[in-house]
């Protein structure tokens, strides 16, 4: 029981990343991690909608009619969404205006629809609770690490602590949208380069007729089929 | 017998006209306008361009070695990108500023697409907007003439189009000579003319880009400033537009930087559609926009709709579809 949470979170964190590996919910990605405190914030918000929610969807499986399962889950996601949206203009409110309207976006998220889709409708509760946890935990650590760099080189600083002197001239357009797809390509890419362990940078990916990309997968290798379906279905926002 | 029998397959016609061949014609075309950098901002000015220049080749060279790439450093496209990439900033900018723009160009913008032949956008221009949105202040401190005394209190000084966004009236003929405050490659309109005459003598350019370029640009300034009132009180409409054209990177940009090969298209009636695109934009930044300058902007902007043009301008084959008669 605890090798199979420990399983589903490993595969959110490091094999199934959804940002360096799987590219989902690029959107806000994108737009908040300027500063490394903005991804966090993200992340952490996002991890407890997915994690609720996936608990949720998992639970109702057998009674959500396969017709409206979308609209269902919709009305999940979104009532977590505000639970976390009001908790947050509670207790932190300056977080909550940094992040502005990428909160209530949360709900046409694409990782929290792809796995909803993709798993927690067709697994039990507690694995379907870890791999919401994994995936959320492993957006947040993504956006932690770009918000990082971007907040470090275009600002001097991580986490509002300064660490260039003003003497030092700070490279703006990392704190301007380019630069998120900057910082982005690069990790990825270093991601990639350092053969960390993922879906599809294993030596068996290789042996795949896709290699490794599921859009172009004319097999159907059921060892991404599911993510291909998320994200073929997921509405990136 | 048989040795004198030549077996190959199409094209058998074949020209000398090689990359490095009209790379080497294009550096050869820039040294006017790098001289007279040299001359009117000092030392600093070649610092700069050899900086940027050492930057470019060697992030090419080390970048296809690190990725087992067949080294093409030969071909002379590095030494261009690096050269108008000098030619657009500031002699005054700290050297790292050149060293970030020469790897970005490079690394980024060239290599990442696929080496010369591949870029979307010109390497030299990407890596200057790059560096003017993150160092906006460094990279519009122009300095003073190295003939001029600076007053005391001031490092930098405006440029000729500043000078006229702001309602004054300036010299032709410094301009057209260059000997005002810009960038270090691009005030003297006089250098890139003799460069550009080079370029036509090789054939390296035609003249559709360049003239349809600054054409546009000039009627759309005109057609924005009369409808704004851009002009100054103690300009005519003729100054001004001839100020336009010298003014800035519009000639630099005209003759070499809008006519790269890579990024440029191939019909002639594509690149009319192309030349006129850019001097709209150029026009749009210069007199509607907040900036004095536009030109690197408007080029890259371009040079992303190149697909499309080609599209649109693609002539059809002899007897293949066309109307029906």
């Amino acid at each position: 029981m605890f090798k199979q949470a420990w399983e589903r979170l490993y595969n959110g964190l490091v094999k199934e990343n959804p940002t360096f590996v799987l590219m989902l919910g690029m959107c806000p990605t994108l737009a908040v991690t300027t500063a490394a405190m903005n991804g966090l914030g993200m992340g952490l918000s996002t991890a407890a909608v997915l994690t609720m929610s996936n608990l949720m969807i998992s639970a109702l499986r057998n009674v959500i009619p396969q017709k409206v399962r979308m609209p269902a889950y919709i009305v999940i996601v979104a009532t977590f969404v505000t639970v976390v949206q009001l908790l947050m203009q509670a207790y932190v409110p300056s977080l909550y205006d940094a992040l502005g309207i990428y909160i209530p976006l949360i709900v046409v998220n694409c990782i929290i629809l792809g796995r909803a889709e993709a798993y927690a409708s067709k697994h039990p509760v507690w694995p379907s609770l870890f791999d919401g946890l994994g995936m959320g935990l492993g957006f947040t650590v993504a956006l932690v690490c770009i918000g990082a760099v971007r907040e470090f080189l275009g600002n001097g600083s991580v986490f509002g602590l300064t660490i260039l002197p003003d003497t030092v001239d700070k490279i703006a357009i990392f704190t301007l949208a380019p630069g998120a797809f900057f910082v982005l390509a690069c990790l990825t890419a270093l991601q990639n380069k350092l053969k960390a362990p993922s879906a599809t940078n294993t030596p068996k990916a290789k042996n795949r007729t896709c290699a490794g990309n599921c859009a172009a997968c004319p097999s159907g290798c059921m060892g991404c089929a599911a993510d291909a379906q998320a994200q073929k279905e997921g509405d990136d926002r | 017998m048989t040795e004198k029998i030549h077996v190959s397959s199409a094209p058998h016609i074949r020209c000398d006209v090689t990359t490095a061949r009209i790379m080497h014609d294009v550096i050869i075309a820039l040294l006017p306008c790098g001289v007279c950098g040299v001359y009117l901002f000092g030392w600093r000015a070649l610092w700069v361009m050899l900086t940027s220049v050492v930057t470019c080749v060697l992030t090419e060279y080390l970048f296809q070695k690190g990725m087992k790439r067949p080294v093409t450093v030969t071909d002379g496209s590095a030494i261009v990108t690096g050269l108008l990439l000098a030619y657009c900033m500031p002699a005054s900018v700290p050297l790292y500023i050149p060293v970030l723009g020469g790897v970005f160009a490079i690394l980024v913008v060239k290599q990442l697409f696929g080496g010369i032949g591949q870029n979307i956008m010109n390497p030299a221009l990407a890596a200057r907007c790059f560096l003017v949105i993150s160092f906006a202040g460094r990279m519009t401190a122009y300095p003073f003439l190295r003939t001029v005394q600076p007053p005391v209190d001031l490092v930098s000084s405006a440029t000729p189009l500043m000078d006229l966004k702001a309602g004054q009236a300036v010299d032709l003929w410094h301009m057209f000579l260059g000997t005002h405050s810009g960038c270090l490659g691009e005030t003297s309109v006089a250098a890139v003319l003799i460069g550009a005459a080079y370029l036509f003598f090789r054939r390296v350019i035609t003249w559709h880009i360049p003239v349809a370029y600054i054409g546009s640009t000039l009627v759309f300034c005109g057609v924005f400033a009369a409808f704004k009132g851009a002009v100054p009180a103690d300009m005519t409409m003729a100054t001004y537009l001839v100020a336009q054209a010298c003014g800035g990177g519009l000639a630099l940009g005209a003759f070499f930087m809008a006519t790269d090969y890579v990024t440029c298209p191939i019909t002639n009636g594509g690149r009319l559609v192309y030349g006129v695109l850019l001097g709209f934009l150029t026009a749009v930044f210069r007199v509607l926009g907040k900036s004095a300058e536009g030109v690197s902007f408007a080029i890259i902007i371009v040079n992303l709709l190149v697909p499309l043009i080609e599209k649109i301008t693609m002539p059809r084959a002899f007897g293949k579809g066309g109307r029906a008669k």
